[in-house]
C-alpha cells in the first residue's frame, strides 16, 4: 500500500530521484500509444465482428426457402401442394410466394437485369418464416416429400454456420491479438525496467546508502513508467478513435473497413484501455525491479 | 563484534572483537586493502559477516531483512571517500535525501536543512549541482547528508582522502563537535596528522587493523 501511495500521491521527490533523460521514458511513452492505438483498432474488429455474426445469426435464423422444381406441366400444381402443406404446419407465422420480379431480382447480379426468365424453366420459390416455437423440419420434409416430391426445403442452415463461424473466429482473433499486445506490452515494461535498472545503478547504491528501502526505490522507477505509459496509451487510443471516426460507415458497403467502429458502451474501452495499460505496467514494472533490487546487492 | 571474519573468497578479516560504545569517538587505522572500509561496510550493513556475531543498536546482523538494514542505514550517517551523490540533484535536494526517503515532515525539516546548509558552509552552494563543487565541499555536503536525519552513529571512510589539509582541519572540526553533541564517531583514515590534531580536542582511540584483526592502538600515536 505504501508502494501504491507513492505511485499516486504527488511527490516531487520521488519523480526527482531517477533521472529523466534516457531512451527508456520515450520508448516507454511512445511503444505504449502504437499498443494502444493497435488494441483499440482490434477492439473496433472484434466488435463489428460480433455484431455481423449476430446481424446474420438473427436474419437467417428464422427464415427458410421452399424450392419446387417440377417439369412445367406439374409446376402450378407442385406448387398448390407445397403452399397447402405449409398452411397446415405447425410453427410457421407466414409464407409467401415469391414473385417473378422478385426472383428476376435476385438473379440479376449473375445474369443481368434484362433476361426473360419467364422463358426459362425456373423453379417456384416460396419464403417462409417461423414463429417463436418454430416448426419440426424433419416432419416437414418427410410430408413434403410424400406429398410435393419436388419440393426441397432450404432452412439455410449451410449458409447461415460458415458465416457466423467465420464472424466469430475474426471476433476471436481481435480478442487474441489484444491479449499478445498486452503480452508484448508485459514483455517490453520488463526489458525497459531492467534496461533502466541497470543504467541507474549508481542511483540505486545512493539511495540505499541513504536508507531507501526496495519499495520506495521502485516505486521511484515504477511511478516514470506507469504514467509514461498511461499518457502514451491515451495518445494511441485517442489516435485510434479519431481514425475509427473518419472511416466510412456502414451504410457504404463498397468500402472496405466500413462499419469498423465502436458504439456506445463500447466507447468506454477508450478509458479502459489507458487504465489498463496503467496497471499492466504498473505492475510487471514493480515486479521486475523488485526482482532486480533484491538481486543487487 | 563477536569474533567477526569477513571473506571474499579469501579471508579479510577475522576474529574481530570489538565493542563501540555510544558517545565515543574512534580512528580505524591500517595498510590500504587492510579491511577498513570492510569493517565499515559490515557496520552499516552494507557486508553481513562470514561468521561471527556482529549486533548494531542491540540487533544481530544474522537476522536483518533488507528492509531492516535500510532502516539501519537511517541510524548511521556514513560518508565516503567518493562522496556518492545523485548529480542530477542540486546540493540541497541530494542532503535531504535520507529525508525524503524516509518519508518525514517536510516543513520542520526543511529549516533543519537550512541550519544544516548553514553549518557546513554550503549556503551559498545550496542550489549547484554536485559535479559543481570542490572536493572539500563535496565532503561537507557528504557530511551534511550523513548527519540530517540526526543519527547516533558517524561512519566516515577516509573522508579526507581528496582535500587538502587546511579543508581536512575545518572537517575534523565538524565531527569533532558532533562528539561532543553525544555522536559516536569512527573515521577510517590513514592520516596520522589528523589522528593527532583531532586528539587534542577529543578523546579519540585509535583502532589499528593488522593481520586480519583489529587491535586497540597505543597512546603512542
Amino acid at each position: 500500500m505504501a508502494s501504491l501511495k507513492n505511485i499516486l500521491l504527488p511527490d516531487r521527490y520521488v519523480n526527482q530521484v531517477v533521472p529523466t533523460n534516457g531512451f527508456t521514458t520515450l520508448l516507454t511513452f511512445f511503444t505504449s500509444a502504437a499498443m494502444a492505438f493497435l488494441i483499440v483498432f482490434s477492439l473496433a474488429m472484434s466488435f463489428a465482428a460480433d455484431r455481423l455474426a449476430q446481424s446474420w445469426s438473427d436474419s437467417l435464423a428464422n427464415s427458410a426457402t421452399l424450392r419446387v422444381s417440377a417439369p412445367l406441366a406439374d409446376l402450378e400444381s407442385q406448387t398448390e401442394a407445397a403452399l397447402n402443406v405449409l398452411s397446415n404446419t405447425k410453427g410457421i407465422e407466414s409464407f409467401r410466394l415469391l414473385k417473378t420480379e422478385e426472383q428476376q431480382a435476385l438473379l440479376e447480379p449473375w445474369f443481368g437485369p434484362k433476361v426473360p426468365i419467364s422463358n426459362l424453366p425456373m423453379p417456384r420459390l416460396i419464403s417462409i418464416e417461423e414463429d417463436e416455437n418454430g416448426y419440426d423440419r424433419v416432419g416437414l420434409r418427410l410430408r413434403l416429400a410424400a406429398e410435393v416430391p419436388s419440393a426441397v426445403l432450404d432452412d439455410h442452415t449451410r449458409w447461415r454456420e460458415p458465416l457466423v463461424k467465420a464472424a466469430y473466429r475474426i471476433w476471436f482473433l481481435g480478442w487474441l491479438s489484444i491479449g499478445l499486445v498486452f503480452f508484448i506490452v508485459i514483455s517490453m515494461m520488463s526489458l525497459v525496467t531492467r534496461a533502466a535498472l541497470s543504467s541507474n545503478k549508481k542511483v540505486i547504491e545512493v539511495l540505499r546508502l541513504v536508507g531507501a528501502t526496495d519499495q520506495y526505490i521502485a516505486a521511484a522507477f515504477v511511478r516514470k513508467f506507469a504514467f509514461r505509459a498511461f499518457f502514451g496509451s491515451m495518445l494511441g487510443a485517442f489516435a485510434a478513435s479519431m481514425t475509427l471516426f473518419l472511416l466510412p460507415s456502414e451504410a457504404d458497403q463498397t468500402v472496405i473497413l466500413a462499419g469498423l467502429r465502436l458504439e456506445g458502451f463500447e466507447w468506454s474501452w477508450l478509458i479502459v484501455v489507458p487504465l489498463s495499460f496503467f496497471v499492466f505496467t504498473f505492475l510487471t514494472a514493480r515486479i521486475a525491479s523488485l526482482s532486480i533490487l533484491r538481486s543487487l546487492t | 563484534m563477536e569474533s567477526v571474519a569477513y571473506s571474499y573468497g579469501e579471508e579479510l578479516l577475522s576474529g574481530l572483537d570489538i565493542s563501540i560504545s555510544q558517545g565515543s569517538f574512534y580512528f580505524l587505522t591500517g595498510p590500504s586493502g587492510s579491511g577498513k572500509t570492510t569493517f565499515l561496510k559490515m557496520c552499516y550493513g552494507s557486508l553481513i559477516p562470514t561468521s561471527g556475531k556482529l549486533s548494531v543498536f542491540g540487533k544481530n546482523s544474522s537476522g536483518w531483512s533488507r528492509d531492516e538494514i535500510a532502516y539501519l542505514r537511517r541510524k548511521i550517517g556514513v560518508v565516503h571517500q567518493d562522496c556518492q551523490f545523485l548529480d542530477h540533484l542540486n546540493v540541497a535536494d541530494n542532503i535531504a535525501l535520507p529525508i525524503r526517503v524516509s518519508a518525514r515532515n517536510s516543513l520542520s525539516d526543511s529549516v533543519n536543512l537550512k541550519e544544516l546548509l548553514n553549518w557546513v558552509g554550503l549556503s551559498h552552494r545550496s542550489k549547484a549541482l554536485p559535479p559543481e563543487l570542490s572536493g572539500g565541499e563535496r565532503q561537507r555536503a557528504a557530511l551534511a547528508r550523513a548527519i540530517i536525519m540526526s543519527p547516533d552513529v558517524i561512519l566516515a571512510d577516509e573522508p579526507t582522502g581528496n582535500i587538502d589539509w587546511e579543508m581536512s582541519q575545518r572537517l575534523i572540526r565538524l565531527l569533532i563537535e558532533l562528539n561532543h553533541m553525544g555522536k559516536t564517531v569512527v573515521i577510517a583514515t590513514h592520516d596520522l596528522n589528523l589522528i593527532r590534531f583531532t586528539k587534542a580536542s577529543v578523546q579519540a582511540r585509535v583502532l589499528r587493523i593488522s593481520n586480519k584483526t583489529i587491535q586497540l592502538a597505543g597512546s603512542d600515536l
